[in-house]
């Protein structure tokens, strides 16, 4: 990386790990900056990067519906049936007396996936349709960024299936049309946080102003 | 790489916590705070107090780790007989039904990934504080595992939520939740904050001292 030659007109960036002091070189498509002092992550160059980000999270705002809508699990033991939903674990960890418990599942599994949906189509549709920025743009997306790591669906599904196996031995779980959603919901939330390049968005927003 | 590359720090400015926006430092005045022009975010240099911050943390999840392994995270009574499993029993009753695949996998994330993360983040905080010199580059992408890692560990707290769920209302048996799951789920959000307030910038800091 240190054998190109540094273009003294690029802008500066300070590397968020190590705060080195990088010079931002425009990036082939799928292209990535790494800093050359601790190797971290600088930036990675996604293409329509708005647009890819926008069209995942229709797509996951239609899967989370269905997956709230809709039966998740139907549990079946001699002739008896129960049908629970995406929300009854959180539910009945509440009722059981543990509030902070059921809380804390259903903002990992419910609560900031749908707020990083909201907010992602709140930023990205006025930035998209080239209107003036959404109000308190800053902070949502900053929020919307440190949410990220508190959204845990792929963990939750996990944690699904390993239920399903503790369970097998006394009773018949059937996969709901809401469990199909939820596996949708985690590819198109991958996809979209995969497409989401913040540095774009930033920079046009600056131009937006 | 012949010459150490300059810093931000050395060059009085400072990248933005919120949205890397690369900003002179300036020193604020009394009663004022700084805030990024492009973002809002308060502007510091480093993350603040993330030394005594991340300690703090680290120690509470560590106490709470005792509680968390030592009691039962759930009861199931079913037909009269109960049994309380506790993180590591549920693990080998999961590996004795046969799901070796499974076991392991829970294995890694409630067992492995807890500790690498109590351990790490302390050695990094021992490694900071006695300003080491060595390996840098490692110990950041340490930090790097650490923070991406932790997220996994929640698995078991799912797994009894979901379980609570379908039999609760099935009304077949009865599960009980424990306090070794509270305690675990404590465990594992304190640690996730303790390495979002830890700063690696503080790992490189140390090489920029003469030796």
């Amino acid at each position: 990386m240190s054998a190109t030659t540094p273009d003294p007109t690029a802008p500066l960036m300070a590397c968020h790990e190590c705060d080195a002091l990088v010079r931002d070189r425009p990036l082939p498509p799928g292209g990535v900056a790494r800093c050359p002092r601790c190797g971290g992550l600088l930036r990675r160059a996604r293409q329509n990067s708005i647009e890819r980000t926008l069209a995942f999270t229709l797509a996951g705002l239609i899967l989370f519906t269905l997956a709230n809508v809709y039966p998740f699990m139907t549990f079946q033991l001699e002739g008896r049936e129960q049908v629970s939903n995406l929300v009854s674990g959180a539910l009945v960890l509440w009722r059981e007396g543990l509030p902070e418990l059921g809380l804390l599942v259903f903002l990992t599994s419910i609560g900031f996936p749908a707020l990083q949906i909201f907010g992602l189509l709140y930023v990205l549709v006025p930035l998209r349709l080239e209107r003036r920025p959404a109000r308190h743009f800053g902070p949502v997306f900053r929020m919307i960024l440190a949410v990220g790591p508190w959204g845990m669906l792929e963990v939750y599904l996990l944690g699904v299936l390993v239920a399903i196996v503790k369970l097998s031995e006394m009773a018949t779980l059937t996969p709901g049309v809401a469990f199909w959603s939820f596996c949708g919901l985690i590819v198109t939330a991958t996809a979209a946080n995969a497409s989401l390049d913040p540095d774009v968005i930033w920079q046009k927003l600056e131009r937006a102003r | 790489m012949s010459a150490a590359p300059a810093t931000a720090s050395r060059a009085g400015l400072m990248g933005c916590h919120g949205c890397g926006l690369l900003l002179r430092r300036r020193h604020a005045k009394r009663g004022q705070s700084l805030r990024c022009p492009r973002c809002a975010a308060p502007v510091h240099d480093r993350k603040p107090e993330s030394f005594q911050r991340t300690a703090a943390l680290v120690f509470t999840a560590a106490v709470l780790y005792v509680p968390a392994n030592l009691f039962p995270i759930m009861t199931v009574i079913s037909f009269g007989k109960g049994r309380a499993d506790t993180i590591l029993t549920g693990i080998v009753h999961l590996a004795h039904t046969g799901m070796l695949s499974l076991a392991l996998l829970v294995f890694f994330a409630s067992v492995l990934v807890p500790v690498l993360k109590l351990v790490g983040i302390s050695f990094l905080l021992w490694s900071i504080h006695r300003r080491w010199r060595w390996r840098p580059r490692d110990r950041t992408l340490l930090y790097r595992i650490i923070e991406s890692v932790g997220r996994w560990s929640m698995i078991d707290i799912f797994m009894i939520s979901i379980l609570v769920a379908l039999v609760k209302l099935g009304n077949v048996a009865t599960i009980e939740t424990g306090l070794g799951a509270t305690c675990f789920a404590a465990v594992v959000v304190l640690t996730m904050f303790a390495s979002m307030s830890f700063d690696p910038r503080l790992i490189w800091d140390a090489m920029e001292e003469e030796a």
